[in-house]
């Protein structure tokens, strides 16, 4: 499996990630210069944390003009994998590669600590080393991850099954306490319809070694991991 | 030519920070303020294109970058 970590100026997790990808799981992975038109082969586009352009105008709004993004929206129209971790995910959003849009966090905190998710589908490309119902640990640093969208799309995603995860407490219970952001129906990642690109406010690549607190983001990594194989 | 472009969250949008500025100016006794939302302004200086055209292109710099159309309206002037 090769996965291509795309570095904006203002990325901050693009070298955790590669990390995570390369040195823990053993993967092939490398960065994607943003300017660039190459996706250099990979099988998973990552979109890592941070703070793409500054997030100035608003969170991932011109990191959507970067020239590397029409071969990543090409990719993902193949089927191609993508996955948007934070600040990543906003900037799918904008994109429009996956539906809605992010507003600051409902206390107007950044926030950064671990959370406890339920997972909703185990069965995308994403999740298939979860179960149905999992509680995973994994930790957010972000100001904008209060996810909205329209009722009428937020009945889609839930038709559709898109909803990944959702902030829970560590019985799996959604609660308004456990919506750290106020995200509308607690969501915290969701897929395209397609199911291959993929969104989550958590950062998986941070809960990957013991040493660091957590590996429960490894059931993300490695579900990708595993995806592409099965 | 100077332009003035307002963007602003959609009614339908909680906007967390206006809510935070209008407890503010309540705490300090202005008990008549009903609500604010808080929003962003942009001032945009242009060159080399006529009237005509500028009317035609602000919505669009608006609509494709300056305003999220999920969560955000704007409006905008010419300004004299």
């Amino acid at each position: 499996m090769r996965f291509g970590v795309v570095v904006f100026p203002g990325s901050n997790c693009d070298s955790d990630t590669l990390h995570a990808l390369r040195d823990v799981l053993n993967q092939d992975a490398v960065f994607l210069w943003h300017k660039d038109h190459d996706l250099k082969g990979v099988d998973c586009v990552v979109l890592p944390g941070g703070f793409a352009h500054g997030d100035y105008l608003r969170s991932g709004a011109i990191a959507k003009f970067s020239p590397l993004m029409r071969e990543v929206g090409e990719h993902a129209a193949r089927g191609g994998l993508v996955l948007g971790i934070c600040n990543g995910f906003q900037v799918l959003l904008e994109l429009g590669l996956l539906p809605g849009a992010m507003l600051r966090n409902k206390n107007l905190k950044f926030l950064c600590r671990f959370v406890t998710l339920r997972v909703e589908n185990e069965r995308t490309v994403f999740t298939n080393r979860a179960r149905k119902g999992q509680v995973l640990r994994i930790p957010i640093a972000h100001f904008d991850g209060n996810y909205y969208a329209p009722p009428k799309v937020l009945d889609d995603v839930e038709r559709n099954s898109q909803v990944v995860l959702r902030y829970a407490d560590e019985q799996g219970r959604l609660t308004e306490e456990a919506n750290v952001n106020g995200s509308m129906r607690s969501i915290a990642g969701l897929v395209n319809k397609a199911g291959n690109v993929m969104g989550l406010m958590p950062h998986p690549e941070r809960a990957a070694e013991a040493l660091l607190g957590g590996t429960d983001g490894r059931v993300i990594l490695e579900s990708v991991i595993r995806g592409r194989a099965s | 030519m100077k332009v003035r472009i307002l963007v602003s969250f959609k009614n339908s949008v909680l906007d967390p920070q206006g809510q935070t500025v209008k407890n503010a100016l309540l705490t300090l006794g202005y008990g008549f303020v009903k609500d604010v939302r808080q929003g962003k302004v942009f001032e945009l200086d242009l060159e080399g294109i006529d009237e005509a055209e500028a009317r035609r292109l602000i919505p669009e710099i608006a609509d494709k970058v300056l305003a999220n159309p999920i969560i955000e309206k704007f409006s905008w002037d010419i300004m004299p």
